[in-house]
């Protein structure tokens, strides 16, 4: 649900990092934060639990500049990406404007790739939402494991399972090295600005 | 869905926020959506926060303890409010999908808070109604 203040002139637009548990969505938002620093006003806010894992959601609002006039204010969130959290998962999905879906690419991690996505598209349907229709990028995080010989799944096979039918734009990626964490990033924010331009019309 | 407001809504909505709870000492006001994006703030000049944490914050919040009321069978808790030592936060909904944030010090009771809220919150509701087709 992107808001357009038209006294100040200003969009704000609300992009959430989703996939499955320990699949690399706080490392995006943790590496855009690291890299781009000078350009956060504030701190990036994170609500996990003593292990280290996100149990509400990460927060990262990032300024674009000026697209035709008006301020464009990105508010980048990531969900909790196990099972069990699927309330609060849900809770950070109202009002999204575009989603990153960041799918794990090891070869155990196939199956929980898939049901995140099935759980994504479920809570998308309680808001309304069809995830053919949101805009969508999907991120093949971990491809830098294939060095250290850790089984990964191929791009297609990934492709097949989670991007068959979608058909949204997909890019593999090392979130941990950075590798494709700014282009996903601006790749989803062309598609989402793209959209709203579209529904303003 | 997106919406927009133009100037004469936003106008006519700080205005409410500066006459009903700013003027009587209220340190910072927010109107903000369940998306977590912000309408409008105003703050007396001396307590600035960071806004835009505070409202993602705020509206993950107000969402978590609305799920727990249906998980005990309540429809609401219709009070959300924190206390702290020098400053306190207290939160109320607007229309379905807006929420208004008041962060206040000592000198305001709650009571008084509550009372000039709820006034606040009548009146944005007859700016917001009619932009939002409500």
């Amino acid at each position: 649900m992107a808001f357009v203040n038209l006294k100040n002139r200003e969009v704000q637009v609300k992009i959430v990092y989703c996939g499955p548990g320990r699949g690399g969505k706080t490392t995006n938002l943790e590496y855009i934060y690291k890299k781009f620093h000078s350009r956060f006003k504030t701190e990036m806010v994170t609500i996990k639990t003593q292990g280290d894992r996100t149990i509400f959601f990460d927060f990262l609002p990032l300024g674009l500049g000026k697209i035709k006039g008006y301020d464009i204010k990105i508010q980048l969130y990531t969900v909790p990406g196990q099972v069990k959290y699927n309330a609060t998962r849900k809770l950070v999905l109202r009002g999204v404007d575009g989603i990153v879906f960041v799918a794990d690419s090891m070869a155990v991690r196939r199956k929980h790739n898939i049901l995140s996505l099935k759980n994504l598209q479920e809570n998308l349907a309680t808001y309304n939402k069809s995830i053919f229709k949101i805009p969508l990028v999907f991120q093949y995080n971990k491809r830098d494991l294939a060095s250290q010989g850790i089984p990964l799944l191929p791009i297609s096979t990934l492709q097949k399972d989670l991007n068959s039918k979608l058909k949204a734009p997909a890019l593999e990626a090392s979130a941990l090295e950075g590798k494709n964490v700014a282009e996903t990033l601006k790749r989803i924010i062309l598609l989402t600005v793209a959209s709203l331009e579209r529904e303003l019309k | 869905m997106t919406y927009c407001l133009g100037q004469p809504e936003l106008d006519g909505i700080e205005q409410i926020l500066k006459a009903d709870l700013i003027d009587v000492g209220v340190h910072c006001v927010f109107l903000i959506d369940m998306a977590g994006n912000i309408i409008a703030s105003l703050d007396n000049g001396e307590n600035q926060h960071d806004i835009y944490s505070l409202a993602a914050l705020a509206a993950g919040n107000f969402g978590a303890v609305s799920t727990m009321a249906k998980i005990i069978g309540e429809e609401e808790f219709s009070l959300l409010f924190h206390k702290g030592q020098k400053e306190s936060i207290h939160f109320s909904k607007v229309l379905s999908d807006f929420l208004l944030i008041t962060i206040f010090g000592q000198e305001i009771s709650l009571g008084f808070l509550r009372l000039k809220v709820a006034e606040a919150i009548e009146k944005i509701k007859d700016n917001l109604g009619p932009s939002l087709g409500v």
